[in-house]
């Protein structure tokens, strides 16, 4: 059964990386729903999250093809409820409009939104949340004329993680310990070695 | 770590500490020598002149081949890296010179061959600008090399040549490109020495072996009643030769290998049961859906070796040895993962088995080895009728190497025959383009296998269709007197494609009736001594003198034209559904 994962990659800082990831995807013909590169915990290693719509068996395909390249440490996928994720985005709307017909107060107060720049032609809120979080906001906004709309891509916190600090320290050695390396079926040897 | 330090050509000797001023052209050289690179492959260029005119210091410690087609070059750097065990290398220039080599680097990836390429580049300051020759080869190759990278700058080039290295030849290996732009190559930099690359923290070559799966392996092997053990080119690669042998010696396991396997164990090993696949051999094809336990070493389960996945070996437990983590489960699902280099994992599940007969089962596959030389392999080694095959050439030809000659093969019929026929004595002596099934793959390898095998015979056998993708490289043979045997199966037909138009699209011949120039004629122009035959009765003659002249040779043999390959599964069916005629 597809589903939504949030897959997250930790890999070295390297132009031509990012090509190189996307085109796993591309060449199997699965589409990127949302993609997002950015620095993380560990000094130097940048982080990658992103989202698909697939089956567990491809995405775990997926990631090991990721892993295999070389400037890549290590690839996790998670389903959503395995995960903290939010997405930013900011709406452009005239202020003429927003100020005479809406009530920015209730505005603000109910979709979480902040405002950025406040100038005489135009007004550009912000929000983050998840994607009915700032979509319903979008619908509120459309009503009074939205003249731009973005969104990011998704960022993640994988719940059950410890960060990569320690992850990282067993990289660097050249006889790196058990931790670098998991073997997936160990921990799920019952589901897998059926004898 | 360790720290390998030389000092640079033709400049004095440096102290250590000291540096010397080269040109990042000079550093090139300077890291191939360090690595041990003996022969280059390359055709020059605009972007690549100052590493061209670097080289011309360099000609009596490195021999470069210029050949006539960079894909010449390219497969020729396969073929010596899979005849030699070492790493080919490549140069050609920016554009249409790199471009050229996509064939190969697609080849060699799928095919796991350690290459280096260096690619020279416009100017750094013309990238993006549409300069003269200047295509964004890294893109264009990132799917189809292990790494590949730009420099720029010159001080880059002795630490990213030293990760090329690195990366092309440990783990599963493969090919890797490095674009370097003019500018980096003319700059003079404050050369420190070179530094081989034992150790990126971001790519691991070989998985942590973990005990607990050897051993349940070695419990599944102990208890299996029919195992069935499959062979790749993890074995070469891994040079576990020796390791294999012992371990299906041990526990009895009978053997099938893959068209990249083959070689791996001597043809006549009596646990060796032959080939697999699609035109591979009775037993092995139909006794994969029988075995109880099935042990992959060093292969990957392609399309051509399991026929249709959701009927293959579902009744078998699945060992599947392999060095890259993502081939565990890519196709068929595992029941034992055993993740990590053969030569180190072998020897620890050979020390668990239990010796075994299995008598019994490998008598089944002796069974099926019969029916199917009664009805598929006595007419094609020993025609009936007048017309020749390409199966008793490859026997006769056996006769007279005994075995020990290195085999190239291009692409089509006469690969799958001369694979199936051909003996083998020793490893690393068949080069094929097996995954990407590259046509004119042939004889430009062939060229690079006597590089990389330079006391061996080399015998090319060739399709009339495939030699005419890549013949121009017998220019090549002319000018460096390379000593290959050239043996073109004649059938006048793209055969391979004529026969699944026969067998699958009514005889609708579309395109594959192909005509040739005069091959004897063609290999004389450029001095290559060649002979042309279409009797039985000369054939021995005809190769005892090709296998006998001193220098290269081109023999065509005139075989039949609709002639087919048998045993054969057909797309689409279970490898239980094996047709023999």
């Amino acid at each position: 059964m597809k589903q939504e994962f949030t897959i997250t990659v930790y890999t070295e800082n390297q132009i031509g990386l990012l090509n190189r990831i996307a085109i796993i995807f591309s060449r199997r013909k699965i589409n990127i729903e949302s993609l997002n590169t950015s620095p993380s915990e560990s000094e130097g290693i940048h982080r990658f999250t992103i989202v698909i719509n697939e089956t567990e068996d491809v995405v775990r395909k997926l990631c090991r093809q990721i892993e295999k390249q070389v400037e890549v440490l290590k690839a996790y996928y998670n389903t959503e409820d395995e995960i903290v994720w939010q997405e930013l985005a900011m709406y452009k709307v005239s202020t003429e409009a927003i100020a005479e017909k809406v009530k920015v107060e209730r505005l603000l107060r109910e979709y979480g939104a902040r405002a950025v720049v406040i100038r005489k032609d135009y007004t550009v809120f912000e929000t983050s949340g998840h994607r009915e979080e700032t979509d319903r906001l979008v619908k509120f906004l459309e009503p009074y004329g939205l003249i731009e709309f973005v969104r990011s891509a998704r960022v993640a916190i994988i719940k059950s993680s410890h960060g990569f600090h320690e992850k990282l320290k067993e990289f660097e050695q050249t006889e790196p310990g058990e931790e670098v390396i998991e073997n997936e079926y160990l921990s799920k040897q019952a589901e897998v070695f059926t004898m | 770590m360790e720290t390998t330090l030389t000092a640079p050509k033709n400049i004095a000797a440096s102290t250590p500490g000291n540096t010397t001023n080269i040109s990042g052209s000079q550093a090139v050289l300077e890291a191939f020598m360090a690595e041990g690179v003996d022969t280059i492959f390359g055709y020059p260029g605009g972007a690549i002149m100052p590493i061209y005119d670097a080289l011309y210091d360099y000609n009596n410690e490195l021999t470069h081949i210029l050949v006539r087609h960079e894909q010449g070059a390219i497969h020729a750097a396969q073929g010596y890296a899979r005849s030699s065990g070492k790493t080919g290398v490549v140069f050609a220039t920016s554009g249409p010179g790199a471009t050229n080599l996509v064939t190969g680097l697609a080849d060699a990836m799928i095919d796991s061959t350690p290459l280096v390429c260096v690619t020279g580049q416009v100017f750094a300051h013309l990238l993006g600008t549409d300069a003269f020759q200047e295509v964004d080869v890294i893109n264009i190759t990132t799917p189809i090399t292990k790494w590949n990278y730009q420099i720029t700058d010159a001080t880059e080039i002795p630490h990213v040549l030293a990760k090329a290295f690195y990366i092309a030849r440990t783990g599963r290996p493969g090919p890797v490109l490095i674009d370097i732009t003019k500018n980096a190559q003319l700059q003079k930099f404050d050369y420190e020495g070179y530094k081989k690359c034992e150790h990126i923290r971001s790519y691991r070559p070989k998985p942590i072996v973990r005990k607990e799966y050897i051993e349940q392996a070695a419990q599944l092997i102990n208890e299996a009643k029919k195992p069935f053990v499959l062979f790749g080119q993890g074995v070469i690669l891994g040079r576990a030769e020796n390791e294999f042998k012992a371990f299906i010696e041990k526990a009895n396991l009978p053997a099938a290998w893959t068209l990249l396997g083959l070689s791996a164990l001597p043809t006549d090993h009596p646990l060796n049961v032959g080939m697999l696949g699609m035109h591979g051999n009775y037993g092995p094809n139909v006794l994969t859906n029988e075995c109880d336990v099935l042990i992959a070493v060093g292969m990957r389960f392609d399309d051509r070796v399991t026929g249709r996945l959701d009927k293959y070996a579902k009744q078998a437990k699945i060992i599947h040895l392999d060095i890259d983590p993502a081939e565990i489960d890519k196709n068929v699902q595992t029941t034992v993962p055993v993740w990590g280099d053969c030569k180190e994992t072998l020897p620890m599940l050979t020390k668990l088995l239990q010796p075994n007969q299995n008598k019994e089962w490998i008598e089944k596959f002796s069974a099926f080895a019969q029916k199917e030389y009664d009805i598929v392999i006595h007419e094609e080694l020993n025609p009936s009728t007048e017309i020749m095959t390409m199966g008793e050439v490859i026997k006769t030809l056996n006769e007279l190497t005994n075995g020990d000659a290195i085999i190239v093969t291009d692409v089509g019929q006469h690969q799958m025959v001369a694979c199936r026929y051909a003996k083998f004595n020793q490893s690393k002596s068949n080069i094929t383009s097996g995954g990407a099934g590259t046509m004119g793959f042939g004889l430009p390898a062939a060229i690079g296998a006597k590089f990389g095998a330079p006391n061996r015979t080399v015998v090319a056998i060739i399709g009339d269709g495939g030699f005419q993708m890549t013949l121009q490289e017998l220019g090549t043979i002319m000018q460096f007197n390379v000593n290959v045997k050239i043996l073109i199966l004649n059938n006048r037909f793209l055969g391979m494609v004529r026969q699944w138009q026969q067998l699958f699209n009514d005889k609708r011949y579309s395109f594959v009736d192909i005509t040739s120039p005069n091959f004897v004629q063609l290999a004389k122009a450029y001095s290559i001594e060649a002979n042309s035959i279409d009797k039985r009765t000369d054939l021995k003659n005809a190769l005892q003198t090709m296998l006998n002249h001193n220098g290269s040779y081109l023999l065509e043999v005139m075989v039949g034209k609709e002639n087919n390959v048998f045993p054969m599964v057909p797309q689409g069916c279970s490898v239980a559904e094996i047709r023999l005629q």
